[in-house]
């Protein structure tokens, strides 16, 4: 049952991880691909010595690796580990090859559709894609079957309920009610596929400034589990209408990750070495932060939702 | 034949940038890819297809190049008015159902027949396997659901083998017959540029053949790097050369040369 009068959501990120990411858990990180990607949670999850996650996401720029780096997961469901504008995920590589972490080999739409059957509450959904090819060899989610209708082959996509979906957003409300805006990935499938859904915030507003807007909600405040306001949460990564995407980050990372030495130096500055987005931002410095901000804003008309 | 490569007034990658390009025809719906194909569109859509419209996976649609210079598709400059916001399950949504013409997906490791690897070289088993690569993403769609789509690779023997380790996405299989025997219900490569030349396919057996050298690369220079008998063309071609206004569009695109410089 719901409460009719939610109290505050709003908890800080490291309660936030303690509470709703226990060891073993199966986490959504990274739903917008190459966009808002929560690395603050990620880095909380690092800090907190979680172990045994299992971590699901399409593309997961980089944060993959550095939570399998860190040892935090024993397991990966996704379509894509590495570093998009380098290329491979070193800390990824080592542990596939040395057999340190299972691996369930997904396409971007079959991780789509697995969150989004889970999404529906239905054991699977068909699609036409991977036919042929040999993801069917590495993750045991794809099956082919028969279409009852057609006959046609096709591909079965086992449905993905994770225990938890982080999602990085502009704004939210203390009872969970979100916006987001830019490309959505596979932001309202994860969402609606997980038990919980933790927010992680640039800004935490009133109520009404979400309600005003309800078609900019990614998921319903009713799912929603905590609201984490993290300023620069998504750093390296880009928030439509707050930052640019930090390539330098990206490019340094490659090189911070080629071996387990220089990633646990990594590790020392940039995760347990700025325990809260205030020492993160530091780190980062003023001049840094004012590169990244928008130098071209592009407002959209309101609209009307009167009656 | 014979420039040195340093007397040229482009580099290899903006000739390959150059060349998948102009495999865009003007209307077609093109599913973007990362890296080279990223500025593919872009010039494409400025020079000789200025109705192509983009379509990215993690759910953007835009019929222009983004107003900077972008080194992703999620950069924000790509998502200043584009034409339609969405979720990946829309845009992959559109792939399935047939309304995208053609793709580009670049590889590790590829076979006669088209099929491309970017997941694990060696086995697939802890112990065999020698290199772990990033994965699909959404290459394994873009294979197996758009009308057509071409392969961007680097051209050396050990990546154009008899079989790929594995197929993360699919060509041809083994042949002809092949796709529509697994179940897919169109599409397949039709070129595969590299840092060599042009290759496309036999439609009779679905095989790789050789069409185009690049200026300054020789045929053998191309069976040398390939590991199986590579088929050639009747009469192989050289690729056709950026023109200074397609050079000026790749320049603006990549102005620091991140992806196209040397």
């Amino acid at each position: 049952m719901m409460d009719p009068m939610p109290t505050t959501k709003l908890i800080s990120l490291s309660q936030a991880i303690t509470q709703f990411v226990p060891d073993g858990a199966t986490v959504v990180l990274g739903v917008g691909l190459e966009s808002c990607i929560p690395f603050a949670a990620g880095h909380e999850i690092i800090r907190q010595r979680k172990r045994d996650l299992t971590l699901v996401g399409p593309i997961s720029d980089m944060l993959f690796d550095q939570l399998i780096g860190a040892g935090c997961a024993r397991a990966v469901r996704a379509a894509w580990v590495g570093n998009v504008i380098t290329g491979s995920g070193y800390n990824f590589r080592r542990a596939v090859e040395n057999g340190n972490i299972q691996i369930e080999d997904h396409s971007n739409l079959t991780l789509a559709l697995a969150l989004r059957a889970g999404a529906m509450g239905v054991p699977f959904l068909p699609t036409r894609t991977a036919l042929g090819s040999d993801l069917f060899s590495t993750n045991t989610s794809l099956k082919t079957i028969t279409c009852p209708f057609t006959a046609e082959r096709l591909t079965a996509v086992s449905a993905i309920t994770p225990d938890v979906t982080i999602l990085h957003v502009q704004r939210a409300d203390a009872g969970g009610h979100a916006h987001l805006w830019g490309n959505f990935g596979v932001a309202r499938e994860a969402a609606l596929a997980s038990r919980h859904i933790i927010i992680c915030a640039e800004e935490i507003v009133a109520a009404e400034v979400i309600e005003r807007d309800p078609n900019r909600v990614i998921a319903p405040g009713l799912r929603v589990s905590a609201v984490v306001h993290a300023p620069w949460g998504a750093h390296p990564s880009p928030v439509p209408g707050y930052y640019n995407r930090d390539h330098q980050m990206f490019l340094d990372y490659q090189r911070d990750s080629q071996t387990p030495e220089v990633f646990a130096k990594w590790q020392a500055k940039w995760v347990d070495g700025a325990k809260t987005s205030d020492a993160y931002l530091e780190l980062l410095g003023q001049e840094r932060i004012a590169e990244l901000r928008l130098k071209n804003h592009a407002r959209a008309e309101a609209v009307d939702y009167g009656y | 034949m014979g420039i040195e490569r340093q007397t040229r007034a482009y580099t290899m990658a903006e000739l390959m940038v150059t060349a998948a390009a102009r495999e865009i025809r003007d209307g077609e719906v093109v599913f973007v890819g990362m890296r080279l194909p990223l500025l593919s569109f872009q010039l494409a859509a400025s020079a000789h297809a200025p109705n192509a419209i983009g379509v990215y996976e993690l759910g953007i649609i835009r019929n222009a190049p983004a107003p900077e210079p972008i080194l992703t598709m999620g950069d924000l400059p790509n998502l200043y008015r584009a034409q339609w916001l969405a979720d990946t399950l829309d845009v992959m949504s559109l792939l399935q159902r047939g309304d995208v013409n053609m793709s580009f997906i670049g590889g590790a490791q590829v076979d006669r027949f088209g099929n491309l690897n970017t997941s694990y070289i060696g086995g697939i088993t802890p112990g065999k396997i020698e290199t772990r690569l990033p994965g699909s993403g959404g290459a394994c769609d873009l294979a197996c659901l758009a009308k057509r789509h071409i392969i961007i690779m680097t051209h050396e023997k050990r990546r154009f083998v008899p079989r790929v380790d594995y197929i993360t996405s699919p060509g041809y299989g083994d042949g002809t017959g092949w796709r529509e025997r697994v179940g897919l219900m169109r599409g397949g490569p039709t070129a595969v540029i590299t840092t060599l030349g042009v290759l496309r396919f036999d439609p009779a057996t679905c095989e790789m053949i050789l069409d185009s050298v690049h200026p300054g690369v020789t045929v053998d220079q191309v069976l040398a790097s390939t590991g199986w008998e590579l088929r050639v063309a009747p009469e192989v071609r050289q690729t056709p050369e950026p023109t200074t206004d397609e050079m000026a569009l790749v320049r603006r695109f990549d102005p620091q040369g991140f992806w196209t410089g040397e």
